[in-house]
Parts: structure tokens; sequence; C-alpha cells
């Protein structure tokens, strides 16, 4: 009955207006992994991460979760709610840092929620914000609340657009170290979009390269970095301009 | 001032009170809906609604008198020269204002904040809940100025429930009739009731503003 498979794409087309942002003839994401998801700015990353997330509707194909296709019009509530997108420009509600954690358990009427929300600001060093408003926050700091309001629903399938691209070096080892943990203890799928190349090495068990809206290779991590097929993935990782 | 009629002071915040109600529960939704969907027509709709907030309330009044009289298609309700009947009125002009300014008020939070909602696991009520929330310093503004119309309305009030003593007498009209009669002390003793009851609204709102934004 389960497939190995947390996503499978068929023949992904999503354009906006005449452009064409994405085309995926094939992808299949496994499940309980990290998948990094590489490429340069505007190669169509964020536009997978919104078809994964059933937050965009492909204009052709087939995305997955599964078995449940997310293709269609009105996506279930109960299977929105094992998928977790942290956007790259997170927006937090008005209120304070704790009240912005503790909304989506409050959506779901999960019991314990100060225990949960208190435990993961503690993790992620926001304790000192709790009390905070939302809306005083830096952008490095709303993008730690951002995904600690999603790691506190402990999704089965997370998705992160460029989660530390306004963090300084010590928070983004924090974050990496967080991600790790969370996904070693969980089981949980990442799909982790980033244009860093050091961090896709570190943090994924698989890459897929994305270029111009293409999907140029997938590969188990090793290969992707020491024995790419494709030149354009070699270049990439080289440091080259591909795009 | 010792023979004030306290009953129209009562009247006042029972009627105002009554449309503000109504209003607020038709133009709140509807601001929402057109602040958050685009759809054919959509352009047109708003343009209507600017339109009602600019409506003349004489006009509204004129209407709700020709259907509520009795050869309109209302007569059977009996409402003409009721309290019923300054609330239908009133409810009529206030709502597109309510409308008009919620309509603004949530078409200025950000577009990525829907989806972003969504993806935390929230139902299609669910986010336009929480997005009514974020826009909420705009919606008490809808209320305020839908209040503020209702209050400081006298034609309609007038024209529909003909100002009779005792039991549709506002203090609008109470200082049209006062003022009439060249009773100007009364006239303007009921105006700073009037701007009082006004400026206690307004700043129970802006306290409630004020608690809400942090």
């Amino acid at each position: 009955m389960s497939v190995p498979w947390a996503y499978r794409l068929n023949g992904v087309t999503h354009r906006y207006g005449e452009r064409t942002a994405l085309h995926i003839d094939h992808l299949e994401i496994a499940r309980g992994e990290v998948m990094a998801l590489l490429g340069p700015t505007g190669a169509g990353k964020s536009t997978l991460l919104k078809l994964l997330a059933a937050a965009a509707p492909a204009t052709a194909g087939s995305v997955r979760l599964g078995e449940t296709p997310l293709d269609q019009r009105l996506v279930p509530l109960e299977v929105l709610r094992r998928i977790t997108l942290v956007f790259q420009q997170p927006l937090l509600l008005s209120g304070t840092v704790r009240a912005n954690v503790e909304y989506p358990l409050r959506l779901r009427h999960q019991p314990r929620r100060s225990e949960k929300v208190e435990a993961m600001l503690d993790r992620l060093r926001l304790s000192d914000l709790s009390s905070r408003s939302a809306k005083s926050l830096s952008g490095g700091e709303t993008q730690l609340v951002a995904l600690a309001r999603a790691l506190v629903l402990e999704p089965e399938v997370l998705l992160l657009d460029e989660p530390t691209s306004n963090l300084d070096p010590a928070r983004v080892a924090l974050v990496e170290e967080v991600l790790a943990e969370f996904q070693r203890r969980t089981g949980a799928t990442f799909v982790w979009a980033t244009h860093n190349v050091f961090q896709a090495r570190r943090v994924a068990q698989s890459v897929t390269l994305l270029l111009d809206g293409r999907l140029v290779e997938t590969a188990r991590n090793k290969e992707f970095f020491e024995n790419p097929t494709d030149p354009r993935s070699a270049a990439f990782v080289r440091g080259e301009m591909v795009y | 001032m010792a023979s004030f009629d306290w009953s129209i002071l009562w009247r006042t915040l029972q009627v105002t009170g009554a449309a503000l109600f109504l209003s607020t529960l038709l133009g709140v939704p509807l601001g929402t809906w057109l602040g958050l969907n685009r759809f054919r027509g959509h352009r047109l709709l708003i343009g209507l609604i600017h339109t009602g907030m600019a409506f003349p309330p004489v006009v509204v009044g004129l209407v709700v008198y020709l259907a509520l009289s009795r050869s309109g298609p209302l007569a059977s309700l009996d409402w003409l020269f009721t309290p019923q009947a300054m609330i239908v009125a009133q409810t009529i002009i206030a709502t597109p204002l309510v409308a008009g300014i919620t309509t603004a008020a949530v078409a200025a939070t950000p577009a990525e904040l829907l989806p972003q909602v969504r993806s935390l696991g929230a139902g299609p009520w669910q986010a336009k809940w929480a997005i009514l929330r974020e826009a909420r310093p705009g919606v008490l503004v809808a209320i305020a100025a839908g209040f503020g119309r209702i209050i400081a309305e006298v034609g309609a009030a007038l024209m529909v429930g003909g100002d009779i003593q005792g039991q549709t007498r506002v203090l609008t009209t109470a200082i049209v009739l006062e003022t009439r009669q060249g009773e100007f002390a009364v006239a303007l003793a009921l105006g700073g009731w009037l701007v009082g009851l006004a400026l206690l609204v307004n700043l129970a709102g802006l306290r409630l503003q004020g608690r809400t934004s942090s």
C-alpha cells in the first residue's frame, strides 16, 4: 500500500501567463529524506515548492503526495495539513512571537500547546523574544520564528524555501543542526530549496538541480557532487555561471 | 434641561446600535470577500459600493418610504414611522461605507499572507478570519465610519421615522424640531449630547484598536 516516494511528479508544467516557469518530465522525491533543490535565483525552486505544497495548481501534469493527487482543485484539508511550507519571505501575524508559534497548533486544537511552543522557542534560542511583537522583529528573527512555527507542528513533509537566507553563519549552523535533529527524530521528508552549493552538500541525502525552470539532474548527494552526469551540474558545483 | 426626555437618548442608542450591527454584519463579510477575490464584474461591484458610500440619505429615505408606504411592496410589515423603518434606512446608508473601507483594508494586507496561513493548516474560513484580524485597524475604521454616518443622519430618519414623540424621535430629529421652534438652547444641548455620544463611541473604538494592533 505504502509507496517508497513522498512525491511523484509527471509531466508537470507551471506557467505564469505566457511564460513557462517550470517544466519537469519526471521526478520522485524519496520518503523520509532531505532533498536539496539547488538552483540559482529564478530557476523555479519556489514555484516547485508551491506545487508540492498544493499552494498553486500545476498548469499541466500530475503531482502526487504518496498516492494522493495534489492537482485537484480542492485538496482536502487533512492532506494539506500533512505538508508545511516555510516561505522565502515569511509573514508573521500580529501579536507576540509566542502567539505566532502557537497559531498552527491552535488551528488544530492541539493539547499541551504552550509546552510545545516553549520547547521550540528554546531550541531555536528565541525564548527571549517570546513576548515581543512579531512585527518588530528583524528579517533573520522573522525567519527563525517562521521556522519554529513550522517545526512545532511536526509535519510529515517540510518544504523549506531558502530558510537561512537572512541568517548570520552562527544561526545558519543552529538551523541546520535543529533541522537535522528534527528529521532524524521524526523521519519527515524535507525538500530544501537553496542556491548555496555548500549547504546542499551538508544537509541533503539527494540533490536536484533546476536551471531555467528545467530539471537538469537529480542524484544522491555523493554522486551529484563528486561525479555529476550533466556538465551543467558539474559547472554549477564548481561555482561557474551556467545560467 | 429639567424636562429633558431621556428616552430620546436611549432610542438614539437603540436605533444607531441596531443599524450599526446590521451594516457590520453585511458590510464586513462583503468587504472581506471583495478584498480577497477577483472576478468578472469585481470593478463594477466596487464602483457601485463607492457610489453607495456617497448616496444621499434623503434618496434612501424616499426609497424606503415608498417601499413601506401603504401602496409599497413592503406595506404588510407596517413599519413606516417606526424605529424599524429608521433602522432599515440607516443600514442601507451605512453598509456601503462599511463594505468599501473593509474592502480597502483587506486588499491592503500582503497577497502572500493567505497562502502562508493556508500552508500552516488553516482551513478556508480560518484563513479568511486570519486576514480579517490582520486588517482589523482598517475594519474598525470602517465600523467607526458607519457609526458616524448613522448617528449624524437626519434626512432619512425624518422621512421614514416621522419624528414622533416617544416613538421615533431621536437626537438628530429632535435638534431639527427644537431649532424650528426657536428653542436654540435645547437644540444646542441636544447637539452636545450627540457630539458627546459620538466622541465616547469613537474613543472606545480607538482604545479597542490600540489594544488589538500590538
